[in-house]
């Protein structure tokens, strides 16, 4: 660090920094970490687009992507260029205020809700107490952004996606709220980082093994809440084109592929948390194993972990889209109410049970 | 003197968001007024580390109930007309309403100043203090009974709302679902076993 920077231009900037109030300084460290956190999950998202072609192709015998630069790792870039320079094409009898917005609407929410993420043991952007509820009202607050966009482009096809996709996300956000009832009596805690050290001591303490069905009613409303394969009837390419972003284009349509994208991250972040132990290492504790510097490191929690673990998610996603048909419609509302929320209650009662009992996360309670 | 400037600065987003709900000719602008007013109130809360009542605002109406109204507003296509002659009948009845209101306000913060209160504004609340924690643990102990009433008259209105949506019509097609997911291939299709037709070789004249 020193080495990179005269040590000059250091003292001038230690001597400026300690001149401003507090409340500039802390406004001017979270700005710019909001800002490494947002560009890096930016750069996560195009990174990501490259991920999903490679597997789906490879999962269906092709190559995928390899034409820009050296394995067609240049390919997101050139996506973004392009469609930077599309044209935007407003249609004529829309709402013009409304459609500009929508797709803002999406992006927004998804990459808010990093704020309460914590990415290791020691950093986290707004630590607060109701970290959990955060998460849950911004990720409800999202589905504006496509039911805006489905009415505001006034058009038959984007309607319907939009009224698809609301019923969707409402139906399946129940679910998820139920599941993060049980994630958050098992951790004690709203707080992210909190129910994070809740499962510290390798893997046997994550909240994978007491809850496990709630994690996979977790994953799925995700997958469902973030209108992927196989809940994308929001977009059904078969029976309504691309649903309710099909009037947009350029950097509109490449800021709700964004949003889908930094919304596929965040689940796969959050999943991560309340399920598998976030930053945590699976081998915590393992001492015969070795004492060498790697070993040491792969017991430590660290960021490297979470984004492991992201990584394995972001996987599942992709492994799900390029192996599953799409659901009829009426079968994803039965999964969603009918199937979906009696487990989670049943579950909530079996963790009831378990508390009382004094087994799995509830072994130490206390009173 | 930031906190104030916040306080003004969102106050006015709130009023203006407030205005544009009852004055936009469009009920989709309408809603999206109120969601905005919502999100504006949410934030002033905050400001009084109230964050709690500000998450759980946004979590209920911003996203649930707020949805389920843009759902129905956008699927009835209201007549512009109608809404705009409503206005002005209604007009009497909304401005009794805000008159008792501010009225009530007004006492409120008469009978506050006259107190020991005066300019005293909020204490801010010691470190470490979660009002979540704090509001859960009065809520399920000393008020856990007119919790559980205000559960229970809850799941009425959900029941009383299913059921009157619940009538047996003739002719009613019904999916079986149990029956769908137990099917299998052979109730569906039968393969049958045939000698292929060879053309005749007399045929070909």
């Amino acid at each position: 660090m020193k080495s990179l920077i005269p040590d000059f231009i250091l003292d001038a900037w230690m001597s400026v920094w300690g001149l401003l109030p507090p409340l500039m300084q802390y406004l001017v460290e979270t700005t710019f970490w909001i800002l490494v956190v947002m560009i890096s999950v930016i750069l996560t998202v195009a990174f990501t687009t490259y991920f999903e072609r490679k597997v789906i192709g490879y999962m269906q015998g092709r190559i995928g992507p390899n034409r820009v630069g050296p394995l067609g790792l240049g390919q997101p870039f050139a996506d973004v260029i392009k469609l930077l320079i599309k044209e935007v094409i407003v249609p004529q009898k829309s709402n013009r205020f409304l459609f500009i917005v929508a797709p803002l609407l999406t992006l927004t929410p998804a990459l808010a809700t990093w704020a309460v993420v914590p990415l290791s043991d020691t950093f986290v952007i707004a630590d607060i107490d109701a970290g959990l509820l955060y998460v849950l009202s911004l990720t409800s607050v999202g589905v504006y952004g496509v039911i805006l966009a489905g009415w505001a482009t006034n058009s038959k096809y984007a309607f319907l996606g939009a009224m698809r996709s609301a019923a969707q996300i409402v139906a399946y956000e129940i679910a998820m709220g139920f599941a993060l009832v049980g994630v958050l009596m098992a951790g004690g805690s709203l707080n992210l980082g909190v129910i994070t050290e809740a499962q510290a001591g390798g893997f046997s303490q994550w909240f994978i093994l007491p809850l496990l069905p709630l994690f996979f009613v977790y994953l799925i409303s995700g997958v469902a809440e973030t209108n992927r394969a196989p809940f994308d009837v929001a977009e059904g390419e078969s029976e309504i084109v691309a649903g309710f972003h099909v009037e947009y284009s350029g950097v509109a349509f490449a800021l709700f592929f964004l949003g889908e994208y930094a919304n596929i991250i965040l689940i796969s972040a959050l999943t991560s948390i309340f399920f598998l132990g976030g930053y945590l290492s699976p081998f915590e504790g393992w001492t015969f194993l070795g004492e060498g510097q790697l070993l040491s490191f792969l017991r430590e929690p660290s960021l490297a972990w979470l984004c492991a673990k992201i990584c394995f998610f972001i996987f599942v996603f992709f492994w799900l889209r390029a192996t599953f048909p799409r659901y009829r419609y009426d079968q994803i509302m039965r999964l969603g109410w009918k199937v979906f929320i009696p487990v989670t209650i049943l579950w909530i009662v079996v963790e009831g049970v378990m508390a009382w009992m004094r087994v799995g996360p509830w072994e130490n309670l206390a009173g | 003197m930031f906190h104030a400037i916040l306080f003004y600065l969102f106050a006015a987003v709130l009023v203006g968001a407030a205005l544009g709900v009852i004055f936009s000719r469009n009920p989709v602008h309408g809603v999206m007024f109120l969601v905005l007013a919502f999100f504006q109130s949410a934030v002033l809360w905050l400001l009084i580390e109230a964050e709690f009542l500000a998450i759980v605002l946004v979590l209920v109406y911003v996203g649930a109930v707020m949805v389920l109204f843009l759902f129905v507003v956008m699927m009835l296509d209201i007549n512009v007309e109608e809404v705009s002659g409503a206005f002005t009948r209604y007009l009497p009845l909304g401005v009794l309403i805000a008159v008792l209101m501010v009225t009530e306000l007004i006492q409120i913060i008469w009978f506050r100043s006259a107190g020991e209160l005066t300019g005293a504004g909020f204490a801010a609340t010691p470190e470490g203090y979660s009002n979540t924690k704090a509001l859960g643990s009065v809520l399920y102990t000393e008020h856990v009974y007119s919790f559980e009433i205000a559960a229970v008259i809850l799941l009425l209105a959900i029941v009383a709302a299913i059921t009157l949506t619940m009538r047996k019509r003739p002719g009613l097609k019904q999916q079986d679902i149990s029956a769908q997911v137990a099917v299998r291939a052979v109730d569906r299709i039968r393969i049958v076993k045939m000698d292929a037709e060879k053309p005749d070789a007399g045929d070909q004249s």
